[in-house]
């Protein structure tokens, strides 16, 4: 008895940040969310939400974080797999995260230059035929550069998850007659689903709250729960209403990881 | 059973590898231009990296950029590490649970509710923004991340270690010190480095939080790169990347050690 008191004692520290940075932000978002841009109590920015301004803002959002997540899954998947085939897994594995540890601005600045009117891709198109086109500030140019970044996330749960795999199961489905195509419908993927469930969680959320590339990518263009917030908070300074975006962008992150599944964590 | 990849197969890995690796060497190739753009190779120079290191004001922002984030990667480690004690400690599982989904919320939260939030906390705090703000937040969204390395090694801690210590008659400081600390170091040492570089990587939070006058290196890029390209930048990168390469390298062998001594494949 006299050592759990003990460790309370130690904890204190950790309290503090449990109390200070995780519930009382929330708390503190939430009270925000109830006062209008003059700081009296309404619910108006709630009903503002609701007005198709917002609504569709949300739903570009969310239409945009899909494009991203789906784009993600459909290239880091065979990857992964392909990874898990090679001699040394686990240092090309490696060389996959560390452009992820590489400062996310120098990344998105590397794409200003590269898809730039004068850039290397454009050069790349003039030399196959097609001819230079206006790359940066689309929609294509946004998505591209939000999969480079995120797809080390999404390429990482799913390899853990096919490094875990019983090869014997596959022996099995061959031993059994199954083609390749239905090995890997029926066998593989269902077992992995818990690695492309949890990628796809930490592509989707931040997905959805994008701000930086939104700016220097798409120029504009492209709004995303994020840029509105970072707007609210830091252009327009109306924190009312950038606080009760962000209670509808919380709400959306737990719907998100209830769908998703408990996520395991263990980068 | 081992095969071979197809040609094609190898090829899909050799253009994913080429996609992720290209837009940072580009980065470099350009460093070193004389031309200005980022377009137009004219001749070698390290012209860009003389203006960089001529550059007070940036690297000063560079210094405070280290300092934030080995400051704040030491502070969170030891934050982490008895968040960690103190989550392994619980035995009820619900109240178990509950700390750590608490603990988890700050990391699955976006960058950008974590620094609104943050901006309004320090405001209503009275906290001034600038070098503590940025600090403090640093601090706060490491802890999570320094709990989730040492937790485990202490899960895969037998218990029957303690029960001799204390048989042994050790008291509850010297398990903790001689038994314990020991035991779970590689996962500290885990936890400060990915603190340390959650802490260098972060944009968007900092964004939030870091007020006029008081800027880190995410910080000063973006509004650099927002008036455009300048070599200066480029300079930066190459930097910057040998800089994560060096950490990564001792990343790889501070976990090769710690899987080494991390007992048998108990792990799942």
């Amino acid at each position: 008895m006299e050592n759990k008191a003990k460790f309370n004692l130690y904890s204190i520290p950790y309290f503090l940040w449990v109390v200070f940075f995780v519930v009382a932000p929330i708390v503190l978002v939430l009270y925000y969310s109830l006062f209008d841009i003059d700081g009296n109590f309404s619910l108006v920015n709630y009903k503002n939400f609701f007005t198709p301004v917002y609504l569709m803002m949300t739903l570009n959002s969310f239409w945009y974080a899909l494009l991203i997540t789906f784009f993600s899954l459909l290239f880091a998947y065979p990857t992964a797999y392909l990874l898990t085939k090679t001699k040394h897994k686990q240092l090309w594995l490696l060389l996959i995260i560390v452009p992820s540890w590489i400062n996310l601005l120098l990344k998105a600045y590397a794409f200003l230059g590269i898809f730039g009117t004068y850039g290397a891709a454009n050069k790349f198109l003039e030399a196959i035929g097609i001819g230079s086109k206006q790359i940066l500030f689309t929609d294509f140019s946004f998505i591209f550069v939000s999969v480079y970044i995120f797809i080390p996330f999404m390429i990482l749960p799913i390899f853990n998850a096919l490094n875990k795999l019983n090869p014997s199961f596959m022996d099995a489905a061959n031993d059994l007659g199954a083609s390749t195509w239905t090995t890997f419908r029926r066998v593989i993927f269902p077992l992995t689903l818990d690695g492309v469930k949890s990628g796809c969680q930490v592509v989707f959320i931040p997905a959805l709250s994008l701000f930086m590339l939104t700016r220097l990518i798409s120029g504009n263009r492209v709004i995303t729960l994020g840029t509105a917030i970072e707007q609210h908070f830091l252009v327009i300074q109306d924190w009312g209403m950038g606080s009760t975006i962000a209670v509808f962008l919380i709400i959306f992150m737990f719907l998100i990881m209830a769908l998703t599944g408990a996520r395991k964590r263990g980068v | 059973m081992k095969k071979k990849l197809s040609p094609v197969s190898s090829l899909f890995l050799v253009l994913i590898f080429f996609i992720l690796y290209a837009p940072i060497f580009f980065l470099i190739f350009y460093s070193f231009n004389s031309g200005g753009t980022m377009f137009n190779f004219e001749s070698f120079t390290l012209d860009w990296y003389r203006e960089l290191f001529g550059d007070t004001r940036l690297l000063i922002i560079v210094l405070n950029t280290l300092v934030i984030a080995l400051l704040s990667a030491l502070i969170s480690t030891i934050i982490g590490v008895i968040g960690a004690l103190f989550i392994h400690s619980v035995r009820k599982r619900q109240t178990k649970n509950t700390f750590l989904s608490l603990n988890s919320v700050l990391i699955v939260s976006p960058d950008v509710i974590i620094g609104a939030s943050f901006l309004i906390l320090f405001t209503m705090a009275g906290i001034k923004l600038g070098f503590y703000s940025v600090l403090l937040a640093h601090i706060a969204f490491s802890v999570p991340i320094v709990v989730l390395m040492v937790l485990p090694k202490l899960m895969e801690m037998s218990p029957t270690y303690i029960d001799a210590a204390r048989d042994l008659g050790a008291s509850n400081m010297g398990v903790l010190t001689k038994v314990i600390l020991p035991y779970i170091t590689p996962g500290i040492f885990a936890g400060f480095f990915m603190a340390l570089t959650y802490s260098l990587d972060d944009f968007a939070v900092t964004f939030f939080v870091t007020g006029n006058g008081f800027s880190t290196l995410s910080v000063e890029i973006y509004s650099l790169a927002r008036r455009g390209v300048s070599l200066n930048i480029n300079a930066l990168s190459s930097l910057l990347f040998l800089f994560t390469v060096i950490l990564v390298i001792g990343y790889y062998f501070i976990t090769k050690r710690s899987t080494k001594s991390g007992g048998m494949g108990v792990r799942k």
